[in-house]
């Protein structure tokens, strides 16, 4: 029967055109794809830990699917009608009812005993190092380191042109960032997690580490990293529409090129402050402007200013953006609580802001040659 | 103790009662007060008006199952709609906002428009024949519980040509992303939700009274079959979690137009008091959707096998428990949203337990089957596929269970492959081996059994293509909810879509074989399956507008 259908198979395509077909088939979503089958290991104690349950729950339940599933298929090979098997007539049996009642439980018992102690080693916050906030916002997340003066803002890196299929997909695609999150190698890092609007989830699969980020509670969570590398998760909670789009980077560095990293990102924060002060032009102002606007509102006002009817409301046009530069201004700085809106006074520096409005204003036609300047910012975010 | 057994002999006493008579004009006389009340052997009204106002149990049975399938279809398009957008990387077909509204939409017409509609659809037809009574206790009842849902799901559906477009924060509708971040039309899905809560409850209470007042002389709890015992335990699930679900969408429509603050942080309130109550809901909310699945293997395998059901009474008990633990495992669903320690380890334990009674349930079909004398007709392979399929799906709920395992597989599509796995296999392919093993009963016409088997292994291929590879994506970790994903995740969604899309058009035939059914003679008898027992076979094909018109008796 088989040998017939192999040789019928054989004649319909030959190997070679088989393979052709297969390599088509799987080869059509993309050259970087692999076929990733299970959990990663991880770079953490803790991460390894919970692999390893991972694996032995799976084997446990592989052994009990292979016990009950190789006796219902040999019921069904043997027990058949066709084959004239005869009904057996038994339907009770204190023993085997006990038998299948009790192994499970001792099964289980076994399982949650190992489960016990991971979880306690996970909820041990003792002896922390470093302290990190980090806060999700609709869509990117923000670090703020507690110790040292460093706060910042991440967001994804990708092209809209890579997503929206214009430009080739580069290697981690969805997966890169600005500004990655940086930890130095073996020091436990206290991770506190909370939200500035609508409940995310900050999770890094090869730390082990998940935990809701909701509005109103601190979350706690900690890792060890114990390999230096390049970490990459993603925002696991449904929080809107670009929940796809807000990833997590970490790079874990050397303790060294960690504390340089930290020099450099105080002496940029210096720069940015001093650049406020320099006076700027319309076109310079418009030219950053559209940056800062791709970055941070295009995604829910869009890139032409035309917002999408119901949910995010148009810029274009719109009495705001028309109006008194004051009232323009302190919305972009202290948002619209219960909404998307979110303020932009701590994300974005006093030139941004000034460009990102002045760019609002002008752009779409509205044209009010209106220029803010940072310092005007500056005056009103006091 | 003693008032359950009161009860029991006051329905068996009632039941007597009505037999003297003859006839069970109490529940007749409603259907047409028209006509003359001593022809009891009349048929349904002519015409549309027979849909409208009828208070037949077969008549809403089939309405009930017809809007289940009409759901399952929309549903079934939207998740196509999903699939598509998900077979390559980038953004190619639908936005992501219309996206997350196709995966709350989704979500909820399978919910509450397709799996609880079929089952109550079922119930509906069986029950009363099961006990061998002639209709449902409470018809006209009955007839307002089926006619409210086409006008929820009207509401539900409209919101999606609203400004701002319908639901988009998943089936689970996490606040605040649900009040104060929602699209404008959440106040419909809200009302849409109290509609279908309504008739949920009404459905349930009217399983109840029937089951424990309508039963035939004779047949005492411990003889019901089992499809009627784990409907009725699922009707006591509906009534007690249906008023939850129904003061979390109040409490959101509050924080919406009225100024309160109980899912705000701002105002003082608690996001995660939000979940709290919805998963109290939620997690009873799914057995509601597998304990009737459980009952309908447990009919056809006996049959099947030619051999009585191994363990009746612990089937029973297995229900029990299963449906109690239902209520104490809900934040197994919240272990990531920071429960303290002494929270996370009572949940996994609890959670864990529920193998125990699950597994009791499986091991009792496969004993069932040992030393049977099988046969593999169409409704006993969807059986089979049940068991082995849902068995794979309790297994990923177990690992589930493992807390700090559950950090990693949390809101991944390891996840959705686990609840795939028990509702599409589980509660669908049960729904589906009902309606093959009912169906002749129903029509008086045997299907197509041929084509019934075809529908059955594509159906089990293309659901096992779509959700196995699911496994591997959401461990390798792809989150759920996403309408765009990293290129590691490329190959295993490709295959899902390709399988979505051929149990997707298999359907097609099931549709195709049931309305042949209904059309072609191909007269049934009134056994129907060789080995079937129970009352519903002592009908003739197709039984009667008024079931059992004299009570049957049980030995």
């Amino acid at each position: 029967m088989t040998m017939k259908l192999l040789n019928s198979a054989k004649n319909i395509l030959s190997f070679s055109q088989l393979k052709l077909v297969m390599l088509l088939l799987f080869a059509i979503p993309s050259a970087h794809a692999d076929w990733q089958l299970n959990m990663r290991e991880g770079v953490t104690e803790i991460s390894r830990t919970i692999y390893s349950l991972h694996m032995t729950i799976f084997w446990i339940c592989v052994v009990i699917a292979a016990v009950v599933f190789g006796i219902m298929l040999y019921s069904v090979i043997y027990h058949r009608k066709s084959r004239g098997a005869k009904v057996q007539n038994f339907h009770e049996n204190v023993y085997v009812e006990i038998a299948w009642t009790v192994i499970p439980m001792v099964i289980l018992i076994g399982m949650a005993a190992p489960a016990t102690g991971t979880l306690k080693k996970m909820y041990d916050q003792s002896d922390s190092e470093i302290h990190i906030q980090v806060t999700g916002y609709q869509w990117k997340w923000r670090y703020q380191y507690l110790e040292q003066d460093v706060d910042f803002f991440s967001s994804l890196a990708t092209p809209l042109a890579q997503i929206n299929n214009q430009e080739p997909k580069t290697e981690n695609y969805l997966l890169e960032v600005d500004n990655p999150l940086v930890l130095p190698i073996g020091k436990k890092v206290r991770f506190l997690i909370t939200s500035n609007d609508v409940i995310h989830s900050w999770w890094v699969p090869d730390f082990a580490v998940k935990k809701d980020a909701i509005p109103g509670f601190i979350n706690e969570s900690w890792a060890i990293p114990a390999e230096i590398g390049i970490y990459r998760g993603q925002c696991a909670e449904l929080c809107g529409k670009d929940h796809g789009f807000m990833p997590i980077v970490v790079e874990v560095k050397s303790q060294v090129d960690y504390e340089a990293w930290l020099a450099g990102q105080k002496l940029a924060q210096i720069e940015k402050a001093k650049s406020a002060e320099k006076r700027w032009t319309l076109d310079e102002l418009m030219v950053t402007g559209k940056e800062v606007y791709t970055k941070s509102c295009a995604a829910c006002h869009q890139a032409s200013g035309e917002g999408i009817p119901g949910v995010f409301p148009a810029l274009k046009g719109s009495s705001i953006v028309q109006g008194d530069p004051a009232a323009h201004i302190s919305i972009v700085l202290s948002g619209k609580s219960g909404t998307a809106m979110q303020a932009f006074r701590d994300q974005l520096s006093a030139v941004e802001l000034a460009a990102v409005i002045t760019y609002e204003r002008n752009a779409w036609g509205d044209a009010l040659g209106d220029i803010i300047s940072p310092s005007q910012i500056a005056k009103m975010k006091q | 103790m003693t008032t359950g057994t009161e009860q029991v002999v006051e329905a068996e006493i009632e039941t007597a009662e009505a037999g003297k008579n003859e006839s069970f004009d109490g529940a007749i006389a409603d259907t047409d007060k028209n006509e003359s009340t001593t022809e009891h052997h009349h048929g349904p009204a002519k015409g549309i008006s027979r849909w409208f106002f009828t208070t037949n149990h077969k008549d809403i049975g089939s309405m009930y199952l017809w809007f289940s399938l009409t759901m399952f279809m929309v549903g079934g398009c939207m998740a196509l709609m999903i699939r598509t957008e998900l077979f390559q990387p980038g953004l190619q077909f639908i936005q992501p906002d219309f996206f997350n509204q196709m995966t709350t939409m989704h979500g909820l017409i399978m919910v509450f428009g397709a799996v609880m509609p079929a089952f109550v659809g079922l119930a509906n037809w069986m029950i009363p024949m099961m006990v061998g009574a002639p209709d449902m206790a409470l018809p006209r009842l009955n007839n307002w519980s089926f006619w409210i849902l086409p006008f929820a799901f009207s509401i539900m559906l409209m919101t999606l040509f609203m400004e701002g477009g319908g639901p988009n924060f998943g089936w689970t509708f996490y606040a605040p992303l649900s009040t104060t971040f929602a699209p404008p039309s959440v106040t419909y899905f809200i009302f849409a939700v109290h509609m279908m809560g309504i008739s949920s409850i009404m459905g349930a209470i009217n399983v109840i009274v029937t089951i424990l007042n309508m039963r035939a002389p004779g047949m005492n709890m411990m003889k019901l079959p089992l499809f009627v015992w784990t409907w009725l335990i699922t009707a006591f699930l509906l009534i007690l979690v249906m008023p939850v679900l129904a003061g979390v969408v109040t409490m959101m429509l509050m924080d919406i137009h009225f100024g309160t603050s109980f899912f705000s942080a701002a105002g003082g309130g608690d996001p995660v008091l939000f979940q709290h109550i919805f998963w109290f809901f939620g997690h009873p909310e799914v057995y509601i959707m597998i304990l009737p699945a459980f009952g309908i293997v447990s009919e056809i395998i006996p049959t099947f096998a030619r051999k009585k059901l191994f363990g009746y009474s612990s089937m029973v008990y297995a229900t029990s428990s299963i449906a109690f633990l239902s209520f104490i495992v809900w934040a197994h669903h919240m272990f990531t949203v920071g429960l303290p320690l002494a929270g996370e380890l009572f949940f996994m334990f609890a959670t864990m337990l529920i193998a125990v009674p699950t597994g009791v349930k499986v091991f009792n079909w496969v004993a069932t089957m040992f030393r049977g004398s099988m046969t593999f007709e169409t409704p006993m392979l969807f059986a089979l596929a049940f068991v082995v399929l849902f068995s794979i799906g309790g297994f990923s709920g177990l690992m589930l269970a493992i807390a700090p395992a559950d950090f990693q597989y949390h809101d991944t599509y390891f996840v959705v492959a686990h609840f795939h796995y028990v509702l599409v296999p589980g509660s669908i392919f049960s729904i589906m081996a009902a309606t093959y093993y009912w169906l002749p009963k129903w029509t008086g016409n045997y299907y197509n059994e041929k084509m019934g088997k075809i529908h059955f292994w594509l159906s089990f291929i293309g659901i096992n293509i779509t959700f196995f590879p699911m496994h591997f994506v959401g461990l390798a970790g792809m989150p759920r909810r996403v309408p765009d994903y990293a290129l590691q995740f490329a190959d295993f969604n490709a295959v899902a879509t390709v399988g979505a899309f051929l149990f997707g058009f298999s359907q097609l035939l099931f549709i195709y074989n049931v309305v042949c059914c209904i059309r072609k003679k191909n007269q049934a008898s009134k056994q129907v399956w060789e080995g079937a027992h129970g009352l519903e076979w002592t009908l003739p094909s197709p039984a009667p507008y008024h079931s059992f018109t004299k009570p049957p008796k049980v030995d």
